[in-house]
């Protein structure tokens, strides 16, 4: 009740005011405005336009005979029912479960590692942790595609030496720990640093106070700077979560050393660039893509709603 | 050819400004503009994309001989040349080279570059396992054997898993046509015919015995492989001697070049593997000039030689094939022998008559899948050629091809 009495002489007073906006607040307005507009064009021209020109393009069908007919929900239900794509969401999927957690994991430890201020070389090994980010994911793959090679590569000729015969990483079971391996290399110092920002950002006062009351430092990161930085957790699990299913440099770039494992539908972007550029089937690659999009919102959406739950249960 | 005109070409051979300034020289009116927009597979891309959209195409533009046909489907995308070209050009190429661009009533492309099949071996490593490069199939798989035994780290052959196109010269050679199309909407896939399950079968079983290696070729491990002796030899086309010397350059003065092994030693055949044309397309403005451009720099001697001798790129036409300062060149890399004669000679024994389908991409990516698996696998072969026979013969329906 008393809100509601409150609220009305706000409401009275606001209109009065709209029109009293003086010709310097209406510039600012302006200025804004023009100021995020180079942003909206170029979003609305490359990715809206673009968006809905794949939603127009994934209801039709077009062949090399016959030419462009409307089908619907065709494609889709093909998508829903080709093992060449469904395979490629489950190898995410596996990726996802095994590899996120493990770079996730390590990027925290580093992060409260460097943190702890107990760590000589801090500021070296923040950057030492952080430079293969830095290193584009072309040149990563291209670097360790080199050392896992199983005839010159220096572990395969170290492991040859000792009569072990080549590793087998890139072989039909190795590769998704190859490709993960690549991917934990690249990406735990980005994650790190997110996390170390967020941990920067608290206030020394709830350390000092945990000190006081005679807590180990591992203590105070287990009961104090985790639950602080779970928002910055949560964001680079999403992250990871997007990254994982857009998994396309890697793969496309291990297909030339072992093309027979990598095939075309390794991971599914790879799949949707291969049925558009190879198999020339545009629309097909379009439904592949909103597909992947969709399943992508959903697994975030579960992450995201799992935290939700925990904090509200805690 | 007087008005002033200005050209579009797309290609990605190096330097081929050399050439196309002979023929600006001849017609100085006409002006080129010479793009590279990528090699392989994004040329293609952006030249669909620009035919789709009509406008932004080049006048002419380079395009392999397998994929002559995907650009000729439906309404058809590229010029007829039959009325620009001299109507001898014919006599101008082995029969087989011919064959490649005049298909179904009309000429699609002047060729440019072919690449014969050969067989460069080692001939330091042959000797010292004693063994003479082999003339047949079957001494070839012997020599394998005998090779493999006394080198145990090396090999007398590798099966690139991943290489279609080496796998399709190996068929061509054999006599297996598994491709054609009528120009409208049939084609014919028949891959898994008995002559071609014998040629699979054939390398599938140097793989499952282990005497070959089955590596993925053209990448860093296989070019170490080549210049650290993995290999005793190497089953390529024309333009390899020159690409070996490049990715093995310190094995400089021991290779040789020989015919690929026979099946029937009395009837030599070799095949082909690469090579490419230029075509006009239908959206240009200018098709005359266009045609003329297409034909002078690839049949102008001056011009067809200057490739042949400064780029490299193995010849199409007879006159170059037997010009002596072609084939008369002393060649370091392969012991002081005359390794462009040889191809030459070569040339002349490629069967003819094979065609394409114009979906030779989806072709070759689903060998990667199928037989190229079963060889890296070291699975039946035989069933990996037929595992490519059904994904290709199942995309063609897909596209709307009737497949006979």
């Amino acid at each position: 009740m008393s809100t509601a009495v409150n609220a009305a002489p706000v409401v009275s007073a606001t209109k009065p005011r709209r029109a009293r906006i003086t010709p310097a607040k209406r510039r600012q307005y302006g200025a804004a405005y023009a100021l995020v507009l180079p942003f909206f064009i170029i979003f609305v021209a490359m990715v809206i336009v673009p968006l809905v020109y794949a939603g127009y393009l994934s209801l039709y069908r077009k062949r090399l005979i016959g030419g462009t007919s409307f089908a619907g929900a065709e494609n889709y239900i093909r998508a829903l029912t080709d093992p060449l794509f469904l395979s490629g969401v489950g190898r995410m999927a596996i990726f996802l479960v095994l590899q996120v957690p493990f770079m996730i994991a390590f990027a925290l430890f580093f992060a409260l590692a460097l943190d702890s201020g107990m760590m000589r070389l801090a500021r070296f090994s923040r950057l030492a942790i952080f430079v293969p980010y830095a290193v584009p994911g072309v040149v990563a793959t291209l670097m360790w595609g080199y050392l896992y090679g199983p005839d010159f590569g220096p572990f395969a000729q170290i492991s040859n030496a000792l009569g072990l015969g080549a590793p087998p990483f890139l072989t039909q079971t190795g590769m998704l720990f190859s490709i993960m391996n690549i991917v934990n290399w690249s990406f735990i110092g980005y994650n790190m640093i997110i996390i170390y920002a967020a941990l920067r950002s608290l206030p020394s006062e709830l350390y000092e106070a945990a000190r006081v009351d005679g807590a180990s430092e591992p203590r105070i990161a287990w009961s104090i700077k985790i639950p602080a930085v779970r928002p910055a957790l949560l964001l680079t699990v999403i992250f990871s979560v997007i990254g994982t299913f857009q998994l396309f440099t890697e793969p496309k770039l291990m297909f030339t050393l072992a093309p027979n494992v990598i095939g075309t539908a390794w991971s599914p972007n790879l799949y949707a660039y291969n049925v558009a550029f190879v198999n020339q089937d545009a629309n097909y690659a379009a439904a592949l893509a909103f597909l992947l999009g969709i399943v992508i919102m959903i697994v975030s959406y579960i992450v995201q709603l799992s935290t939700q739950r925990k904090e509200r249960g805690s | 050819m007087d008005t002033e005109t200005t050209l579009t070409f797309w290609t990605w051979v190096p330097n081929i400004q050399n050439e196309v300034k002979l023929f600006t020289t001849k017609y100085p009116k006409i002006k080129v503009n010479v793009v590279n927009v990528g090699q392989g597979a994004p040329h293609y891309q952006k030249l669909r994309t620009a035919i789709q959209a009509g406008q932004g195409a080049p006048d002419v533009a380079q395009v392999e001989f397998q994929y002559i046909n995907s650009f000729t489907l439906g309404e058809g995308n590229l010029l007829d040349l039959t009325p620009y070209a001299p109507a001898a050009l014919k006599d101008s190429y082995p029969g087989w080279v011919w064959s490649q661009v005049n298909t179904n009533g009309g000429i699609w492309a002047i060729p440019q570059d072919t690449g014969p099949m050969g067989l460069l071996y080692r001939q330091d490593l042959l000797q010292a396992a004693g063994i003479e490069p082999p003339k047949t199939y079957d001494d070839f798989a012997a020599a394998a054997q005998t090779y493999h035994s006394k080198n145990p780290k090396s090999y007398l052959v590798n099966v690139a898993p991943s290489q279609a196109g080496q796998m399709v010269a190996y068929l061509w050679q054999a006599g297996v046509r598994p491709f054609s199309f009528d120009g409208k909407q049939t084609v014919k896939v028949d891959l898994a015919n008995d002559q071609a399950k014998n040629v699979v079968k054939y390398w599938g079983d140097l793989v499952t015995s282990g005497v070959a290696s089955n590596d993925t070729d053209f990448n860093d491990s296989w070019y170490q492989g080549l210049a650290n002796g993995k290999w005793a030899t190497l089953p390529i086309a024309a333009w390899g001697p020159v690409f070996l010397q490049g990715a093995a350059a310190k094995t400089s003065g021991k290779w040789r070049a020989t015919d690929l092994p026979q099946w029937d030693p009395s009837k030599p055949v070799s095949s082909n593997w690469g090579g490419s044309t230029d075509a006009v397309l239908k959206l240009s403005k200018n098709p005359i000039a266009a045609s003329q451009l297409a034909l002078f720099i690839n049949t102008d001697k001056e011009s067809a030689l200057k490739m042949a001798n400064e780029q490299f790129l193995f010849p199409s036409m007879n006159e170059i094939l037997e010009d002596p300062s072609f084939t008369g060149q002393e060649s370091k890399f392969y012991g002081g022998q005359k390794v462009n004669e040889k191809f030459a000679q070569i040339s002349k024994t490629v069967g003819s008559d094979f065609q394409w389908v114009p979906f030779m991409d989806y072709v070759y990516s689903s060998f990667n899948e199928t037989l190229g698996k079963a060889f890296s696998n070291k699975t039946d072969a035989v069933a990996g050629l037929q595992a490519w026979q059904d994904a290709c013969a199942k995309y063609a329906k897909d596209q709307g091809f009737t497949v006979s």
